[in-house]
């Protein structure tokens, strides 16, 4: 077998992924926790808050139980199954957060825990500042048109 | 109670967590790079103006997913912007998100103290 | 002489060995046959860097008891592990005060261990050495892959690293198998990029050394017992059998891979299989040594990649050693 043909090979032998299955489970899983934070929405402006307080309490409110689930293990069985499902809700940024502090702790409080608890969070609070930065320059300089 | 919010809300979100399930199974994109992709996403999204309408059709469905996370970022710099000039494209993104990642860092400890690295089963 | 196969004028033969290993590893379809299993995978210890090498000197320990050998009896121990600075095997040799070798070959370490120890036993330059490996799956998550308790999901080529440590005592004494011939690896790189496709990365390396070994030796596949792999799993089995084909060489039935046989594959969510460095080894302790094959070829397989080799878009070199242990009855 010619060595630059065998990348290709491999890549065309390798069990793919199951997409149909994915799909649904990833649909499923996403559409849920969507739903529940619409509850949460509705529940909080039921209690009488300000909509501006809804708005932040309710992903506070995901945070929490993804940070809760991850703790007792079952965040990861769940994603096992759920992949993107899990991951693209707030809930998977606060499971990237919790995953890695708890996993670090063995290395001390500041450069265990405190450090890696950014090692996946950190580049989506890098980029997602960076581009509200150049969108709020660009914003400033369009008003002036 | 309308319950086609609710349905919408489901749609929308479970559509978008479907979008990158295929990236996730069919290219060799990383979940870090998918996290990243979508809030840069939501932000560029919200600055042409095509985020608000589906976050008006679907409630939670847009807001939730980390898309969501940009929107607000976008949305906080656009308040921010209009009060404070252009001081503001620098504090509005991360003042408007303050409670999300505030949430995710003390949470994230409080989880850390409390629980144990664990094997999977 | 020195690129082709190594024959040992003077064998050692394998006194003894221990495999220990845990919570999947038990439950899997060698269990039984394994010394020592903590479903905890902690071994009493704080951290899975510690348990790992707690497992180290509980198979060195269990070996050695076997062979009712005390430390003084050791001249040499040679031990390694996937662990950055082989950490595993330092802090697991610390207790036992035997001149140490640190090897690293990624999962191939086993069969570089006996390789190694065979050469100097050859030489005469020890007469009673010990070879010990270890991997973790906590460990090796941690430092090749994701937090243990991160949310992903890990595609169907992906494989399971083993939590486990064999030990192997070489030395002269009992009717134990024999290491009779050696031959070092090259490395070989396949361009594979994908570090959740091992089996395809390590599977051209296993064939090259494989296939020096054939011609070297004037041999075939078919005047062994067993040929073993370490850790291809279920995608560089197939594709290893492949490449032989396609010289219309076949492998046949006496052809098997430790990362198939560790699990089972229908039951326990391991995708391709199992991996590291104690998958190929605790196979060989637990459950090939016993059946005292006549002649097996037991060739480790290594990826050699790092996180940070990885993370620069580099492909994953493989690596492949071989062992020919034969057995007397």
């Amino acid at each position: 077998m010619k060595q630059e043909t065998y990348p290709q090979y491999a890549a065309r032998k390798a069990k793919r992924s199951p997409l149909g299955k994915d799909c649904l489970l990833a649909f499923l899983v996403g559409g849920t926790i969507c739903t529940l934070g619409q509850g949460l929405f509705d529940l909080y402006g039921l209690a009488g808050m300000s909509e501006e307080n809804v708005s932040t309490l309710v992903p506070m409110t995901l945070v929490f139980l993804a940070a809760l689930t991850t703790g007792l293990g079952w965040f990861g069985q769940l994603a096992k199954h759920a992949g993107a499902g899990t991951l693209v809700p707030i809930t998977g940024f606060a499971n990237a957060v919790v995953a890695p502090a708890i996993d670090n702790k063995a290395e001390g409080l500041v450069l265990g825990l405190g450090a890696q608890a950014f090692v996946i969070a950190g580049p989506v609070i890098l980029y997602g500042t960076l581009a509200s930065v150049i969108y709020g320059l660009v914003y400033y300089c369009l008003r002036w048109l | 109670m309308d319950l086609s919010k609710y349905l919408l809300a489901f749609l929308v979100g479970g559509m978008l967590c479907v979008i990158a399930q295929i990236f996730i199974d069919r290219t060799s994109v990383t979940p870090a790079r998918i996290l990243v992709t979508y809030v840069t996403s939501g932000v560029f999204l919200t600055g042409l103006g095509l985020y608000e309408p589906l976050k008006e059709l679907a409630g939670a469905g847009a807001t939730v997913p980390l898309t969501g996370f940009g929107y607000s970022l976008a949305k906080g710099v656009e308040k921010a912007v209009d009060e404070r000039g252009v001081i503001g494209a620098f504090t509005g993104g991360l003042t408007a998100t303050a409670g999300g990642i505030a949430a995710a860092l003390c949470f994230g400890f409080l989880a850390a103290l409390l629980f144990r690295s664990r094997q999977k089963p | 002489m020195a690129r082709g196969v190594i024959e040992l004028k003077n064998p050692p033969r394998i006194i003894a060995s221990a495999a220990v290993g845990g919570k999947k590893e038990g439950e899997g379809p060698c269990g039984e046959q394994f010394d020592m299993l903590d479903p905890t995978g902690l071994f009493g210890k704080e951290t899975w860097e510690q348990a790992e090498a707690e497992m180290q000197g509980r198979a060195l320990s269990l070996a050695m008891h076997k062979a009712k050998k005390r430390q003084e009896d050791l001249d040499l121990l040679i031990a390694g592990d996937l662990m950055n600075q082989c950490t595993s095997s330092s802090f697991g040799a610390l207790s036992f005060g035997v001149p140490y070798l640190g090897i690293y070959g990624a999962c191939s370490t086993s069969a570089e261990g006996l390789l190694l120890g065979s050469l100097l036993y050859d030489a005469g330059r020890a007469s009673l050495l010990g070879v010990v490996v270890s991997s973790h799956f906590c460990s090796a998550e941690r430092q090749f892959r994701y937090p243990l308790d991160y949310g992903g999901q890990r595609p169907p080529t992906a494989q399971w690293t083993v939590t486990g440590a064999g030990a192997f005592l070489l030395g002269h004494e009992g009717s134990g198998p024999s290491i009779t011939a050696v031959l070092p690896g090259r490395i070989v790189d396949g361009g594979i990029t994908d570090a959740n496709n091992m089996g395809a990365a390590m599977a051209p390396a296993a064939y090259d050394t494989l296939k020096r070994y054939f011609d070297g030796s004037g041999s075939a596949p078919q005047d062994y017992d067993r040929i073993v792999t370490g850790d291809l799993g279920a995608e560089g089995y197939a594709i290893l059998k492949d490449l032989f084909a396609h010289d219309g060489v076949t492998l046949g039935e006496s052809y098997t891979d430790c990362g198939i046989l560790i699990y089972d594959a229908a039951r326990q969510d391991v995708h391709a299989g199992g991996s590291g460095c104690g998958c190929s080894a605790t196979v060989l302790s637990a459950v090939l040594l016993p059946r005292r094959y006549k002649r097996m070829l037991y060739v480790a397989t290594g990826a050699l990649m790092s996180p940070m080799s990885v993370k620069q878009g580099m492909s994953i070199p493989g690596i492949a050693h071989l062992v020919c242990i034969e057995s007397e009855g």
